[in-house]
């Protein structure tokens, strides 16, 4: 039983990464950019879909979170800018062709080395320690480690972080408000 | 049975990638993003029922929710093209 819902995960894994590589040749094909906003929006929910599939819902949430929201709006935002077609380019691909690939060989490459997926004896899995693995559950009551060491073991750690990136995002938008409101004003306009 | 919602899924997900990729209008590109967002949503539920650990479906309704918003973004800005409040920019 175990084995059969293995290797209907792996298919899906494989269905998924298929769909992947047909949405980034599709979003490199593209010439109209309001489409391919579209499309990359798309990849990265088949993203988030696959690293949910490798059990890391943090990863995936940031990636549906940042991938498939703010960067589709900051894109539709550029593109009001500029315009929606890219133009034909004008000089031959070959050469950043050649360099993708070299650069996608080498990666591949590197995860030889890697250790399997799940490996028990990996050092991700025995390093730190692994009374973590083997308390997590009853400490913290849910089944994913690396959830439970962000949201609760370091969970300080994470508030903090939270903290200035919101600090952050308050700080641009009282900057921009800023700005417009000094433009009305000098534009004769009643002051609010 | 999960098996076959899984793979009817899959093929949704293909079609409304299908329908991304050729348009040809801006809506029907905007309603196969939203549709693949709901797919996805779908996905996750149905492979935690698959692999018989359902402890993420507290992130697929999360995705659900920020798929919504995504899409009224989306939408909102075709049609103003800015995100400024339409009643303000009025006034000035």
């Amino acid at each position: 039983m175990s084995s059969t819902v293995d290797l209907e995960v792996q298919t899906v894994t494989a269905l998924l990464l298929t769909l992947l590589c047909v949405t980034a040749l599709a979003v490199v094909r593209m010439r109209n950019l309001w489409a391919a906003v579209m499309l990359m929006g798309i990849y990265s929910f088949l993203g988030a879909s696959w690293m949910l599939l490798l059990d890391a819902p943090d990863v995936a949430f940031t990636e549906a979170a940042v991938g498939a929201g703010i960067s589709t709006i900051l894109a539709l935002a550029t593109l009001a800018l500029t315009t929606t077609r890219s133009k034909q380019p004008a000089r031959s691909q070959a050469g950043p062709l050649a360099i993708v690939t070299v650069t996608g060989a080498v990666l591949m490459y590197g995860t030889v080395d890697m250790p399997r997926f799940g490996d028990p004896e990996a050092p991700a899995s025995t390093y730190p320690h692994p009374s973590y693995v083997e308390r997590t559950e009853h400490d913290i009551h849910i089944p994913n480690v690396v959830t439970a060491v962000l949201g609760s073991y370091r969970g300080y750690d994470t508030l903090g972080e939270t903290v200035v990136i919101f600090t952050a995002g308050i700080s641009v938008l009282l900057l921009l408000q800023g700005s417009r409101r000094r433009t009305r004003d000098e534009g004769g306009g009643e002051s609010p | 049975m999960f098996a076959v919602a899984t793979a009817a899924v899959l093929v949704t997900m293909g079609l409304a990638l299908v329908r991304a990729a050729l348009g040809p209008t801006v809506f029907d590109r905007i309603l196969a993003l939203n549709m693949f967002g709901t797919k996805t949503v779908l996905l996750i539920a149905v492979m935690g029922f698959l692999t018989g650990r359902p402890d993420f479906l507290d992130l697929a309704i999360v995705y659900a929710l920020m798929n919504f918003i995504g899409v009224i973004a989306v939408l909102r800005f075709s049609k103003y093209g800015h995100f400024a409040d339409p009643d303000r920019e009025e006034v000035t």
